[in-house]
């Protein structure tokens, strides 16, 4: 089971107030590296424009690599698991459009956010003074976003979306290429150094290149890796997760899938799994059709905004196909998934009674995932039992096992 | 008063760690960051957080009717309940630590020679302002944004990322006499 990132230190609040600490080391040692760079200077910072001394970018480049090749090899390794990470989601014209405002105010300011603050604390009245033009421009952008909060919201908005999947490569080639980008980079950057900066270049100390060999073997061992399928990385819960199918904790009767439907404080999400064609035939009212191979891209759509109370229940004829596709999404970090217990056959044994157009077939006619009801015709939710009368079942009891399990709310991470 | 300006003459400055030095440590604090809490880095998140703050003890209605401030701070909501803004002050912190430690702790404005104080102050100001208002727009800094983001391969954070660097040095040559 991967242990990190740590369950305790996902959510800070009030509540639990030595979490404080935790952020504020972390933030100390950023602080402290930060200023230790040099970049509590802005004609240090501002050099990098002019191509004299481009520690910036060397500094940058380097954190980003370092800090991603030991994230992809604690990821492929198991210790950690990268679901739980939280990764800005792309809201592509916003950004763009904000990192070339960005740029302007580096240039202008002499600073980044980050870098101000560092300034700040050194006594660099320049920094004190970006600091608080930066109040200013929060301030600003807090009373004008209202203008153009439409596009703000939506415009390119792809989610969690990552590079691998931008160029269909695997995440561990991905990673080789941009710690090659990087190496090409810093001898382009120490190149430049050398024209524009006068720099001497034989002074430079060897110790770069062995950390170059590092890079590039975690690089390699992450293409050797691989990053975890949901199979795997299920593998490595099983021992957490195995239990609750056996005790059927997580198996859910038709009736407390009813009645939850109608619960005002749950958003309930029924997702059925089956091929297309058996969706079409019948299903339960409000039921989304998410076929087994689909559920990956479904996991990756919820990563971007989790939807808050959300329950869900997986839906097949039995359980063998629901439960296969409980166990991708809970190895895909989703919260608050079950199963509808007996699946579609016990549902319609429960509702179907009385609905006039279903006919129950012989037991022993079918084989396990085929419904034992005949359909006259595909009229997918537009039968009685697909949504049966809250009036008439009202009295209907069950064993309460669904329990809303709330999760961190990931909507104030990045950078806030 | 002379025995007090002689200890801060003797205590020169040291020299700032090597730059790759610099980004394996930073890139170590932000994997940690990472392993422990599953959030990397920040900063103007603090930033705008800690005015929001201000804006809802001024004025708590008005924050309860612009959309984007009562995400952090409509109702009861405290807008300084959040991971960044101990980052914010850590880093504060931290900052001033290794300052004191390495002789670099000194008030002093750092401009091109070509350039008064006050006009260093002034687009100081300026700067921050944009700077800030482009990152509140983008969803995050230099550090939010380029560092996390682009550490944990996000596609958008790579795009803004080059728009920072683009953004800059296409202003770059215009504003030449400001650095040099």
């Amino acid at each position: 089971m991967p242990v990190f990132p740590l369950k305790a230190f996902q959510q800070v609040s009030s509540a639990n107030p030595w979490t404080y600490l935790v952020f504020g080391l972390i933030g100390f040692a950023f602080g402290f590296v930060l200023e230790s760079s040099g970049f509590g200077n802005s004609r240090k910072l501002a050099a990098q424009f002019y191509f004299k001394d481009l520690t910036v970018l060397k500094v940058m480049f380097g954190a980003i690599v370092t800090a991603m090749v030991l994230l992809f090899t604690a990821s492929g390794m198991g210790i950690l698991d990268f679901n739980q990470v939280w990764v800005n989601p792309t809201y592509l014209w916003s950004g763009i459009l904000g990192g070339l405002i960005m740029g302007i105010g580096f240039i202008i300011g002499g600073f980044c956010p980050g870098t101000s603050v560092v300034a700040t604390a050194t006594g660099k009245l320049d920094g004190l003074f970006f600091l608080l033009g930066g109040f200013f421009g929060a301030f600003l952008f807090g009373e004008t976003e209202k203008y153009f909060d439409q596009w703000w919201n939506t415009s390119g908005y792809y989610g969690r979306l990552l590079l691998p999947e931008v160029f269909g490569l695997p995440t561990g080639v991905v990673v080789m290429l941009i710690v090659l980008m990087a190496l090409f980079m810093f001898w382009g950057a120490e190149q430049l150094e050398r024209i524009f900066g006068q720099r001497d270049l034989s002074r430079e100390p060897k110790m770069r290149m062995v950390g170059a060999l590092f890079l590039l073997v975690f690089a390699a061992l992450t293409i050797v890796l691989g990053q975890p399928s949901l199979e795997e990385k299920y593998a490595r819960i099983a021992p957490q997760k195995e239990p609750l199918l056996q005790s059927r904790e997580v198996y859910v009767s038709p009736a407390e899938v009813f009645h939850t439907i109608h619960k005002q404080y749950i958003r309930l999400v029924l997702l059925d799994v089956r091929p297309e064609v058996q969706y079409n035939l019948y299903h339960i009212r409000g039921a989304e059709n998410v076929p087994l191979e689909q559920i990956p891209a479904y996991i990756r759509k919820l990563l971007a905004y989790p939807p808050s109370n959300t329950v869900y229940v997986v839906i097949s004829n039995d359980e063998k196909l629901s439960t296969q596709a409980w166990k991708m999404l809970v190895a895909g970090g989703v919260p608050n998934v079950y199963i509808l217990e007996g699946g579609l056959n016990n549902w319609l044994a429960v509702f179907g009674k009385d609905d006039p157009q279903i006919k129950a077939l012989s037991v022993s006619t079918s084989a396990e995932e085929e419904l034992r009801y005949l359909f006259p015709a595909a009229l997918g939710d537009r039968y009685q039992s697909a949504a049966p009368s809250p009036m008439k079942y009202e009295e209907l009891e069950y064993e309460e096992k669904i329990k809303l399990e709330l999760k961190r709310d990931k909507s104030g991470g990045g950078c806030g | 008063m002379a025995s007090i300006s002689k200890v801060r003459k003797t205590r020169e400055a040291k020299p700032y760690i090597h730059p790759y030095l610099g980004g394996f440590l930073l890139g170590l604090v932000l994997f940690l960051a990472f392993l422990l809490t599953g959030n990397g880095l920040g900063a103007s998140g603090a930033m705008s957080r800690l005015t929001v703050f201000v804006e809802d003890q001024i004025a708590p209605q008005h924050v309860d009717r612009t959309p984007y401030l009562l995400k952090m701070a409509g109702g009861d909501k405290n807008p300084l309940d959040d991971w960044i803004v101990p980052i914010f002050f850590g880093a504060l912190l931290g900052g001033a630590v290794s300052g004191w430690l390495n002789g670099r702790l000194k008030i002093e404005i750092n401009k091109g020679p070509r350039i008064s104080n006050r006009t260093r102050l002034l687009l100081a100001f300026l700067g921050g302002m944009i700077m800030v208002y482009g990152a509140r727009m983008a969803r995050g800094c230099t550090s939010g944004q380029a560092l996390s983001g682009g550490a944990t391969l996000a596609a958008g954070s790579w795009a803004l990322m080059f728009a920072i660097f683009g953004g800059a040095y296409a202003l770059a040559y215009f504003v030449r006499k400001l650095w040099n």
